[in-house]
């Protein structure tokens, strides 16, 4: 299935991780929720960035984890009622009738 | 109200319990309810905790486990994943019939606990410290299974954001 040289590649790939500032794809993984919400020390985002470009399977990974997000995000969009459009009015109208009745 | 409930227990006549049942306690609540939120905000959260009621009496069967659905890793530590060749954005997938479906059935089949958060945080957009509170579970642990519940998403919906047919 694989070949030498992509075996090796991998090796070097997971070397590489070791070095001062960098991570491996699996401590990546750990990081990616706080990085989408913006949650990271400076320290931290430059480290998860760098990683980002040396890491092929990584980008290819948060880009593909983005676009399924977008896609469950847009298919409930179109849902008749958000969850802004309940009946506000409906409400103030039951409530005013139970202060009405004591 | 009753979007809130379908979302959540996946069942029209469940739904429709969930929502009269949500009525009675807005009726119930009205009293203490003093404008310390918005009403809809207060509804929302009265309809979810309704649905989450209603999913916790009707156990379900046979789910996939979410550790099937995980990202894989080699002995390097170094992640697994097939290239991409070519990326369709979000906005030309959603252009085709069958997206909409395909990717609410994968939502619909993921594992509860996962699938409750992920429609919590990212459909019905409560803050992380609402979903904890109102699973009562750590904000630790709602991040934890929102990012494993988008992670499996993403993995269900990767013949779909391939292009193959499935
Ligand atoms: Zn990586």
């Amino acid at each position: 299935m694989k070949t030498p040289m992509q075996k090796m590649m991998r090796r070097i790939h997971g070397l590489l991780f070791k070095l001062p500032l960098m991570i491996t794809c699996d401590e990546f993984e750990g990081f990616i929720l706080a990085y989408l919400e913006d949650d990271l020390p400076p320290r931290q985002k430059f480290v998860f960035e760098t990683h980002l470009k040396v890491c092929r399977e990584c980008r290819d990974y948060l880009a593909a984890y983005r676009t399924s997000l977008e896609l469950a995000r847009a298919s409930y969009r179109d849902d008749p009622a958000a969850p802004d459009d309940m009946p506000e009015d409906l409400v103030k109208a039951i409530v005013a009738a139970r202060k009405a009745d004591g | 109200m009753m979007a809130v409930a379908r979302r959540l227990v996946g069942d029209e006549a469940l739904a429709q319990d969930c929502v009269q049942n949500a009525f009675a306690d807005v009726f119930r609540g009205l009293d203490g309810f003093e404008e310390r939120s918005r009403l809809s905000t207060w509804m929302h959260r009265i309809v979810v905790n309704q649905g989450l009621m209603a999913l916790r009496k009707q156990k379900r069967l046979q789910e996939i486990s979410i550790d099937d659905l995980l990202p894989a890793f080699d002995q390097n530590r170094c992640r697994i994943e097939e290239q991409w060749i070519s990326a369709e954005t979000p906005e030309s997938l959603m252009q085709r019939d069958q997206t909409k479906d395909v990717v609410l059935s994968k939502i619909a089949s993921l594992p509860e606990n996962y699938r409750i958060v992920l429609l919590l945080r990212d459909i019905e957009e409560m803050s992380t410290s609402d979903v904890a509170q109102t699973l009562q579970i750590s904000e630790s642990n709602v991040k934890v299974r929102l990012h494993r519940a988008r992670s499996a998403l993403k993995m269900l919906l990767e013949p779909l954001l391939r292009g193959e047919t499935s």
